[in-house]
């Protein structure tokens, strides 16, 4: 007997009134939810994913949205999400794909912390009139610095600086490859930070000859498939980031179906056209932290040490000693990345089960690198849910030295968080090659927009920064006394090393 | 500045590519390493036209990213010879450590005798002037050729009973081919891999190779270029395709 179809999840409506009959939802929808029969459009609400791009281009606003209008018995543990995946599970038998960051309800610890201001007993700073230090290095810092004093009084300094990452914003964004988000996608992200003086990673998807003007301002990635790495690859990044896990999918590897390895894909990859680009978890030449340096090291060998190396992992219970043995590894950063993070593709059961938040991974491991005295050795950049500034001042304030940001990059850029990445047919010419969906998406004026939410941010965190008294972003950092916490256990408080609201 | 020689005794992995990437810089064809004695990144990231001789056992990652050069080590060599490497010719008189040719993109790597376990996984390649290939004289250990997906790998056997005699043999394997001197068991094979038939065209394929193999290391190819081989190849170029479900 056939297990029978499960409810709707969306259920469109078109107002006939306002319709015009201009067929827009008909040419707009990638899903195929819209056709039309005689002089009608007919809906099929089962296509929907809530990707928004028919409301958005209707111009009469002709068209509704409801979720889920039809549900099952109300049972607390039994929900309709698990009982759908269950159905799902014995109709297939297969692994449960899903894609962007972790949907479970989880408190977010970041709504949990407040930051402090300054009233009287020390002037807050007003950043209309004051200058506000937001430049961030990116690297190593000397412990000490050796200078020598010359008779003339000029002063040389001895101490041999590693070569740093200078950022206008302690705001990157995170590395999505090219395979996984369009072209025109990741030319929008790149032109966005050469215009406010930032950065953003390539991803394990190699680097497309399109986006080398922008080679100054990439992180260049070395996954464990070693997909688009060669040394000429590795010499146009201005760092190289090893990506050991994502914050979306820890312990695993990443996988890049054959669909979407197209021709454009396949050369800047350098693999076969078609065939599954695999990412397996381990690297194969790391078991161990030592086998980490020695990718570090053969990393920097290459590019003659000119350039930083970032190490990034997923946050997991254990993070604060893996970063303390990566600090001792050669690496210049490391790249801690919650387990809201997000992913084009990932198994459903790891999206939403496991790693730990960001905001305990940061304040763990800026703790332990401190209490090692190693703090200095090696900056750390917070990423996987960072939404808003405040979630940027926060991070930093619990240890961080800078932000990646990715979904929320994506927003500025159209993307409506429908989670259907995977299935590479995004209507917003994001997560797709189909060229079609690709031409959609503008990367000149989509730039403005992620160029407009990073400058946007920026002045947000000036603001912040000057009501706590603070006039660089340096102070702020790992600055845990402009934290209180509400509403949180006391064992959270104890790793984040925040005070309760009062103390 | 033809031809240049470095004593490499108590010098450190970096000051040693130092020196070799100034002598390339300075137009040498051929350089000489004396008492190379472990030093990992040899010619790490090197490009050019350029022939390194190397005395003495070269350490890890030798030639990794390389582009170009050839090197020749008069030893043995510990792991990961070629890691994604690029393009040149390396070639090591003795047996190389695990991991050798990781992840390889393009040139070649031809080892005398064994090497360890994981040789020439994930080794790719993209079209037809960016294809890997590992030569090996003696024998394999498992994950022979793991997640392959392009290139060549040949394993001869010569001197050896059984020339891989451990399991996983191209697992997850999804291009290029693995070809072995002898019979293989099909309880070795790894997920993915499936055997092919070994016939005159895969012969006139690897006669090439076999026969740059026997130049370097002084052998006769006359009793390798028979049909005696078993092919290995990928069951699907698609080996996950079926594991997923949509959410």
């Amino acid at each position: 007997m056939s297990l029978g179809s499960v409810p709707l999840k969306y259920k469109i409506t078109i107002d006939r009134e306002q319709c015009m009959h201009c067929m827009r939802c008909i040419d707009n929808c990638s899903y195929g939810v819209y056709h039309k029969e005689d002089d009608r459009i007919i809906i099929d609400s089962r296509k929907c994913t809530a990707c928004h791009h028919c409301i958005s281009m209707c111009p009469r606003d002709a068209i509704s949205l409801q979720e889920r209008p039809v549900d099952y018995r109300s049972h607390p543990l039994w929900t309709a999400e698990a009982r759908e995946d269950i159905i799902n599970q014995a109709r297939t038998g297969k692994i449960i794909l899903a894609g962007m960051g972790n949907a479970k309800p989880y408190p977010v610890i970041f709504d949990r912390l407040v930051l402090d201001a300054c009233q009287v007993t020390n002037p807050s700073i007003d950043p209309l009139r004051e200058p506000m230090e937001l430049r961030t290095y990116l690297g190593k810092k000397p412990s000490k610095l050796e200078i020598d004093k010359k008779d003339n009084g000029d002063v040389e300094l001895l101490t041999k600086l590693t070569p740093n990452l200078k950022l206008e914003t302690p705001i990157m964004i995170g590395h999505m490859s090219y395979g996984a988000i369009s072209l025109n996608a990741q030319l929008s992200l790149a032109k966005a930070v050469e215009k406010t003086g930032t950065f953003m990673g390539t991803g394990e998807g190699g680097l497309h000859e399109a986006i080398y003007p922008y080679q100054k301002n990439m992180i260049v990635q070395v996954a464990s498939g070693r997909f688009g790495v060669d040394i000429n690859y590795l010499e146009r990044g201005a760092a190289i980031e090893i990506k050991i896990g994502q914050g979306a999918k820890p312990g695993i590897g990443g996988h890049l179906p054959g669909e979407k390895v197209c021709q454009d894909v396949s050369c800047t990859r350098m693999i076969p056209l078609g065939s599954d680009a695999i990412s397996p978890a381990p690297h194969h030449d790391i078991y161990s932290i030592e086998d980490l340096a020695q990718l570090v090291r053969s990393l920097k060998e290459a590019t003659e040490w000119k350039k930083p190396v970032f190490v990034k992992i997923a946050a997991v219970h254990n993070a604060a000693a893996i970063a303390a043995g990566i600090a001792r590894s050669s690496a210049d950063a490391v790249v801690i990345d919650g387990f809201r993070g997000g992913s084009g593709a990932t198994p459903k059961v790891f999206r939403d089960n496991v790693g730990i938040p960001i905001e305990a991974a940061v304040a763990s491991v800026d703790q332990k690198l401190k209490d090692q005295g190693i703090r200095n050795k090696i900056s750390v950049i917070a990423s996987g849910g960072i939404r808003n500034s405040a979630d940027i001042a926060k991070s930093i304030a619990l240890g961080a030295d800078a932000v990646y940001i990715g979904t929320g990059a994506l927003i500025a850029m159209g993307c409506r968080v429908c989670g259907q990445c995977y299935r590479g047919m995004c209507p917003w010419g994001i997560a797709t090659q189909r060229p079609d969906l690709v031409e959609r998406l503008d990367p000149e004026a989509e730039s403005e927009h992620v160029a407009n939410l990073i400058r946007s941010w920026t002045l947000e965190l000036s603001e912040l920064m000057g009501a706590a008294g603070i006039n660089s972003i340096e102070s702020l950092r790992s600055n845990r006394s402009r934290l209180r916490g509400y509403m949180l256990d006391e064992g959270t408080l104890d790793v984040l090393q925040v005070k309760p609201v009062g103390a | 500045m033809e031809k240049v020689e470095i004593d490499a005794k108590d010098m450190q992995y970096t000051p040693l590519n130092e020196t070799i990437r100034e002598a390339v810089r300075n137009g040498a064809k051929e350089i000489i390493l004396d008492n190379v004695i472990g030093q990992r990144f040899i010619a790490d990231g090197l490009k050019g036209d350029v022939t390194i001789r190397i005395n003495g056992v070269a350490g890890g990652d030798l030639g990794m990213f390389m582009n170009g050069p050839t090197c020749i080590v008069n030893g043995n060599c510990d792991h990961a010879p070629g890691n994604t490497m690029d393009g040149g010719t390396i070639v090591i008189h003795g047996s190389a450590g695990d991991a050798a040719a990781h992840s390889m993109r393009g040139g070649k790597l031809f080892v005398k005798n064994n090497i360890g376990y994981r040789g020439g996984i994930h080794m790719k390649q993209y079209e037809e002037e960016r294809k890997p290939v590992l030569v090996v004289g003696g024998s394999s250990h498992a994950f022979l050729g793991e997640y392959m997906a392009g290139g060549l790998i040949l394993v001869l056997g010569i001197g050896q009973e059984d020339p891989a005699k451990d399991r996983g043999i191209g697992s997850g394997i999804h291009g290029g081919m693995i070809v072995i001197r002898g019979e293989v068991k099909d309880e070795l094979l790894g997920v993915g891999a499936r055997k092919a038939e070994f016939g005159e065209k895969e012969l006139e394929m690897i006669t090439p190779y076999v026969e740059e193999f026997c130049k370097y290391f002084d052998t006769e190819p006359s009793g390798l270029l028979d049909m005696n081989y078993t092919c290995i190849v990928p069951a699907s170029a698609r080996p996950f395709a079926g594991k997923y479900t949509w959410e």
